[in-house]
């Protein structure tokens, strides 16, 4: 089954003639992916990779059914983009720019709310159904069809577990990217309740950081799972006061830190592994499986 | 971006909350100028980005223009937790009622701002019990209204008809004001104070969104980076100084974090932070190299898993640096994989560098390469 998107998810790419856009565009049509349409106001009419462009996101739904948008413009322009895409009634936008404001996320964020969509980023790598859809910017070659479901902050952390998790045998079913910001649209909690739910997902795997509390508020939801999740958590080594990349992943007056993190995912029962190559044993061991 | 307190002030006048007489001095004589305008008891401020000010000594309180010039000449001298004094803020005296507490600020987790405040301020707020803090989101939807205002100042137990309890309402909507048009990501006032009919901002703390810098042109911040981060800054490049002896380069927040994890473990001691993930072209990771090579390691480890980063451009860069230096002045590992993975292993082969596979690997042979 897979969750949020799968092999019958219609894509617009945002921004698609840009530099990075065009690139990926031919990435995720590579890895199974059917975009239907690109937007890029004012080159309406061009082709890339022989997906049509569209001037606006309205004219690109008069033509096709959009299921899903990955934007790629700029950090100035991406509020304006998200919005035009809510607007027009995509349901799940993926933004993979970022430096975003994070009073434009807060704001993109709210109003998804209000449209019932779901929003992925900012500052995501997006989210891939293995072997069935492909959104964002992931190497493709890493990740295949299995029933793994993995949530992560952080894109190239990401690949390196499921790059992990390929070799030793144990492919996804979804990875969601939910971005690095401060305030991005899903939580860990929503998307844990999607695997939850979800056929094809037997375990889950979290891959938090240092900051916030968002690993903590996932762990009260992780003890009514029946699903066991293994998690990471990165910044086990970085100081307090520092802001490590992320704009939420930092030590503020003894909040957000490893250990605490580390307590409340084992006291849920979910196991913790020290480096992100443990990561598949963890989940093998979980599973009963060589 | 962080602002001085007289900074801070300066933007909250330009909006209307009530602040001190007085204004920024850079010289003693500057400060007895400023000290003889105000004409009385004055305050003589440290301009420094750190919350001890007054228990280092950073904090004075002149009575007359030359006690003022005096004070001023003693701080502008002091080192505050490493930071030198550059200018201090000359003010008047406030006499103090009542110390208070107001701010707003991001609360990522609710993806919403937050007010924050306390009718308990001063140098004591973090040790306030939590049912003396009261906090009430903002609906981005719904924006900032007085009710809203009116709300938390009963909560701080002020009549709303007293002066007080109307500048507070006043003040409450002119904060988050700020915040939305200024990208201000914390507007703190700590202490707001109440000094007869007056309430007045005695401090200010005011962080600018970094993200939001390309509309926010115009206003004055601090430098609060080391020249290294301020390079790095400059590139797009997110870098934070360590004291280990081995340089680290990545790409991804997540995964830098999870390189130096792997170091520590392993008994390494990483130099940085460096994230040069979001797609940093060729040119920029050259420079981010160089920037690395002067922090002079022991030795350079480089984890490169390429997503929107192609691996092909990394090893262009890298050889751009080889190239340009001769060779490099301490050990060097790199691991190489994802997007572009051949084209760069054969760039790399071309100066004799073979890539590793795995990042555990790569990071056990730097830290037996710097021993």
């Amino acid at each position: 089954m897979a969750i949020i998107i799968d092999e019958n998810t219609n894509v617009l790419v945002m921004g698609i003639t840009g530099r990075q856009a065009s690139f990926h565009t031919k990435q995720m049509l590579a890895y199974g992916t059917k975009i239907v349409a690109g937007c890029t106001p004012g080159k309406g009419g061009q082709e890339v990779e022989g997906v049509p462009v569209y001037n606006t996101v309205r004219e690109a739904c008069e033509k096709h059914r959009i299921d899903a948008s990955v934007i790629f413009v700029p950090a100035p322009g991406t509020k304006d983009a998200a919005l035009e895409n809510l607007e027009a009634g995509v349901k799940v936008v993926v933004i993979v720019t970022e430096g975003v404001p994070v009073y434009d996320e807060i704001d993109i964020v709210a109003y998804a709310r209000r449209k019932g969509a779901y929003v992925l980023g900012p500052n995501t790598f997006g989210i891939v159904s293995g072997g069935k859809c492909k959104m964002g910017i992931p190497p493709n070659q890493y990740f295949v069809e299995g029933d793994i479901g993995v949530v992560a902050r952080s894109g190239t952390l990401t690949y390196e577990i499921v790059g992990n998790l390929t070799a030793n045998g144990l492919g996804q079913s979804t990875v969601v990217g939910m971005g690095g910001d401060r305030a991005v649209g899903l939580t860990f909690v929503d998307v844990l309740k999607m695997f939850e739910k979800d056929d094809q997902t037997k375990a889950v795997v979290l891959i938090g950081e240092i900051g916030g509390n968002n690993e903590e508020i996932a762990s009260e939801y992780i003890k009514e799972m029946t699903k066991p999740v293994v998690a990471f958590i990165a910044g086990k080594s970085a100081p307090p006061g520092k802001r490590m990349g992320h704009a939420g992943a930092i030590i503020e007056r003894g909040k957000g830190t490893y250990q605490g993190k580390v307590e409340a995912l084992t006291a849920a029962g979910a196991k913790v592994a020290p480096l992100p190559f443990q990561v598949p044993a963890l989940i093998k061991e979980a599973l009963g499986r060589e | 971006m962080k602002m001085f307190e007289y900074m801070g002030k300066e933007l909250f006048a330009k909006y209307g909350i009530p602040t001190p007489k007085g204004r920024m001095a850079k010289t003693p004589e500057e400060a007895e100028k400023i000290a003889a305008e105000i004409g009385g008891p004055c305050v003589v401020k440290s301009q420094v980005l750190s919350g001890k000010r007054g228990k280092a000594g950073g904090i004075k309180f002149p009575n007359t223009p030359e006690e003022a010039k005096k004070a001023a000449e003693e701080v502008l001298s002091m080192t505050i937790q490493g930071l030198p004094v550059e200018c201090v803020l000359v003010e008047e005296k406030l006499k103090i009622d009542k110390e208070l507490y107001m701010s707003i600020t991001i609360d990522g987790s609710a993806k919403q701002a937050v007010m924050i405040a306390s009718a308990y301020g001063g140098m004591e707020i973090e040790a306030q019990p939590e049912e003396y803090i009261i906090k009430k989101h903002i609906d981005p939807e719904l924006g900032m209204h007085p009710f809203f205002a009116r709300d938390v100042v009963r909560r701080m137990g002020v009549g709303l008809r007293t002066p007080h309890g109307k500048e507070m309402v006043n003040i409450i909507q002119t904060l988050y004001k700020i915040c939305k048009e200024k990208d201000a990501e914390l507007v703190e006032i700590n202490p707001l104070v109440f000094s007869d009919d007056r309430v007045i901002a005695a401090d200010s703390k005011v962080t600018i969104d970094e993200d939001a810098m390309f509309r926010m042109k115009d206003l004055p911040f601090v430098e609060d980076k080391s020249p290294a981060e301020r390079a790095a800054a400059n590139l797009g490049l997110s870098f934070v100084e360590l004291d280990g002896d081995i340089a680290v380069m990545a790409n991804g927040a997540g995964i830098t974090m999870g390189t130096l994890d792997t170091l520590q473990a392993f008994g390494g001691t990483p130099r940085n932070f460096l994230d040069c993930g979001g797609g940093t072209g060729r040119e920029a990771t050259a420079k981010a190299l160089d920037i690395l090579l002067g922090l002079e390691p022991k030795g350079l480890f480089i984890n490169i898993f390429g997503g929107i980063t192609r691996c092909d451009d990394v090893a262009n860069a890298f050889k751009d640096v080889y190239e340009a230096r001769g060779g490099f002045p301490v050990p060097v590992v790199i691991r190489l994989v994802g997007t572009n993975q051949d084209a760069g292993r054969e760039i790399l082969k071309s100066i004799g560098v073979e890539a590793f596979d795995f990042m555990q690997d790569a990071a056990k042979r730097i830290i037996e390469l710097v021993k």
